[in-house]
């Protein structure tokens, strides 16, 4: 069984506005392809997959795609449904999110249609439609609040720099306030903040964090009275 | 006297947060070659071209090109260490330069931080540096501690040299480059099927589901398997090793099957071969070792190390 139909719905269904849900391409019912877009194939140009019109499905980019050989991912199937029109069919598609930009088909495809980038293209469009994964909402986030992907993130891995004979912060955003500044000043602009849900995820984030806290509090309350209860038996 | 090439070393998020032995190696490889690396200060992510790239193609413009005027300002091309962190910069740097409309929007969006783009600066991958600014010859010179009998399988990854058409570096289908520098470490090149497919963490596919990701590095590691197996396994890109590294711990736990092979970064290979010690860049703080409580294989890459006896004795 292609491990891409053991997905757990809890942990990729989460989108910001929507749900997406994973089902493998032998469960899909036939595609309406009465529900055309015709606008979607000027969009994915637009949005950074220029030649998507070059391509005449000769198969070679899922032929040699990674992706595509363990989950049921299909780049050429995408793109002739994006040149279908069908936008709502490619960008609610949750295994839209299993290339790695590996660029592998890129390298091949005869058209140079460059599906990877066509990918990235429907992949944007798919944000746009409020179509996001919770993990990648997450990391988004992460490089707004603290200008890394992977952040440094406290004493453990300062006290691995500093074991291999580094400083403990390196010159990065990590150790500098103000790139941190300047990051969340250019996606407030750009109208990232919106894109992701910033503000939302955040407060979300601030309201997970201070129920743990008070959790553990009580948690530390009733451990002390059961303590001192045992004492006064003594 | 020449002038020491000179570059911003451009860290990201994976070396200097999770693998720093690759960041101290780095420091100790170049300075013993002459080549002079500068901080390049509040640098951010780069960002991760697969991920920002994918979510808000702009955006992922626009930060990344915060981090190009970073060193337009000081006048320095940039060196990185990370495949995905070169691609941003690289590509962004390039289509920047080609692409107006682009170009625009970006510095629409660097103006409230009163930066622009430019485009005066170069971004190269430590691959490319060593390669060009040292050169094959002058490393070979460094090598002191010659890794022989070791048998090296090679994880080139893919942002260095694809797109091909557009990077123009290597050929994609049959790289030489990678190769020839690992190679002057003095172990042998041991080629198998998979050398060329991703190691299944980029396009934030590791983050959506890191099941999926680790399948295509359990593919990789089967076809070392059918060629004998490898002793390392060497890779120019922190998030590549990351997924080779503390993927073997991960792959135990998801799939039940055991893989140990040392993974080293290409600057971790240099710095042993011209004769570190594994302790002067911190070999043994890599995830798989440190989460498995295991060192590397020592015997296998000939390098002699105290025993434990002896280091409680001089304690
Ligand atoms: S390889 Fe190119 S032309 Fe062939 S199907 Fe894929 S995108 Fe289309
Ligand atoms: S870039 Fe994506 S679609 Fe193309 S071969 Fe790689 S994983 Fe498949």
């Amino acid at each position: 069984m292609p491990i891409g139909n053991g997905f757990k719905a809890e942990n990729l269904a989460l989108s910001i506005r929507r749900c997406i849900k994973l089902v493998s391409v032998e469960e899909k019912v036939p595609i309406d392809i009465d529900e055309v877009d015709k606008d979607f194939v000027d969009m994915v140009k637009k949005a950074g997959g220029p030649n998507i019109q070059s391509c005449f499905q000769c198969g070679t980019c899922s032929g040699s795609c990674p992706a595509g050989a363990r989950t049921n991912y299909l780049v050429r199937g995408i793109i002739r449904k994006a040149l279908l029109g069908l936008k709502e069919e490619c960008v609610s598609s949750p295994e839209l999110w299993f290339c790695t930009t590996c660029y592998t088909c890129t390298d091949r495809c005869p058209q140079d249609v460059q599906p990877t980038e066509v990918i990235k293209a429907i992949r944007n469009i798919a944000v746009q439609s409020g179509y996001m994964l919770a993990p990648h909402q997450k990391v988004a986030a992460k490089v707004v609040e603290v200008g890394h992907a992977v952040p440094l993130g406290g004493t453990t891995w300062e006290n691995l720099r500093e074991k291999v004979g580094l400083i403990r912060v390196p010159p990065n955003a990590s150790g500098n306030q103000w790139a941190i500044d300047e990051i969340q000043k250019i996606t407030k602009k750009s109208g990232f903040d919106d894109l992701i849900g910033y503000e939302e995820f955040m407060k979300a984030e601030a309201e997970k964090a201070k129920k743990k806290a008070e959790e553990k509090a009580k948690e530390k309350a009733e451990q002390e009275a059961k303590e001192k209860a045992k004492e006064k038996k003594a | 006297m020449t002038k020491k090439p000179t570059y911003y070393h451009f860290l990201g998020c994976v070396i200097p947060h999770r693998y720093p032995s690759v960041e101290k190696a780095t420091n100790l490889v170049f300075e013993d070659l002459g080549i002079k690396l500068l901080d390049l200060v509040g640098a951010s992510c780069c960002p991760a071209p697969g991920v920002f790239g994918s979510f808000d193609r702009v955006t992922w413009a626009t930060i990344s090109a915060r981090n190009l005027t970073l060193a337009e300002e000081g006048g320095h091309s940039i060196t990185t260490g990370c495949n995905g962190c070169f691609a941003s910069l690289w590509d962004a740097n390039h289509e920047l330069k080609h692409d107006d409309e682009l170009r625009d929007a970006v510095n629409e969006n660097l103006s409230v931080i009163d930066r622009e783009f430019k485009g005066t600066i170069e971004v190269t991958h430590y691959v490319d540096a060593l390669y060009a600014s040292a050169g094959l010859e002058k490393i070979r010179e460094k090598v002191t501690r010659p890794l022989e009998d070791v048998r090296m399988a090679l994880h080139p990854g893919c942002h260095w040299m694809r797109p091909k058409n557009i990077k123009k570096k290597d050929d994609s289908e049959h790289p030489q480059i990678f190769r020839n520098l690992c190679e002057t470490s003095g172990a042998t090149y041991l080629p198998y099927k998979d050398e060329l497919i991703c190691c299944g963490a980029g396009g934030a596919v590791r983050t959506a589901d890191v099941k999926t990701a680790l399948d295509f590095t359990k593919q990789k590691f089967e076809s070392i398997e059918a060629v004998g197996g490898a002793d390392i396994i060497v890779t120019p890109c922190p998030f590549c090793e990351l997924q080779l590294d503390l993927g073997q711990v991960e792959i135990q736990k998801f799939f039940e099957k055991e893989f140990r092979y040392d993974v080293m970064h290409i600057v971790e290979l240099l710095a042993l071969a011209f004769g570190h010690d594994p302790d002067e860049f911190g070999l043994t703080t890599h995830l798989q070792y440190m989460q498995r409580k295991i060192q590397p294989n020592w015997e296998v890459l000939g390098i002699e190390r105290p025993q434990p006896e002896d280091v409680a004795a001089s304690e």
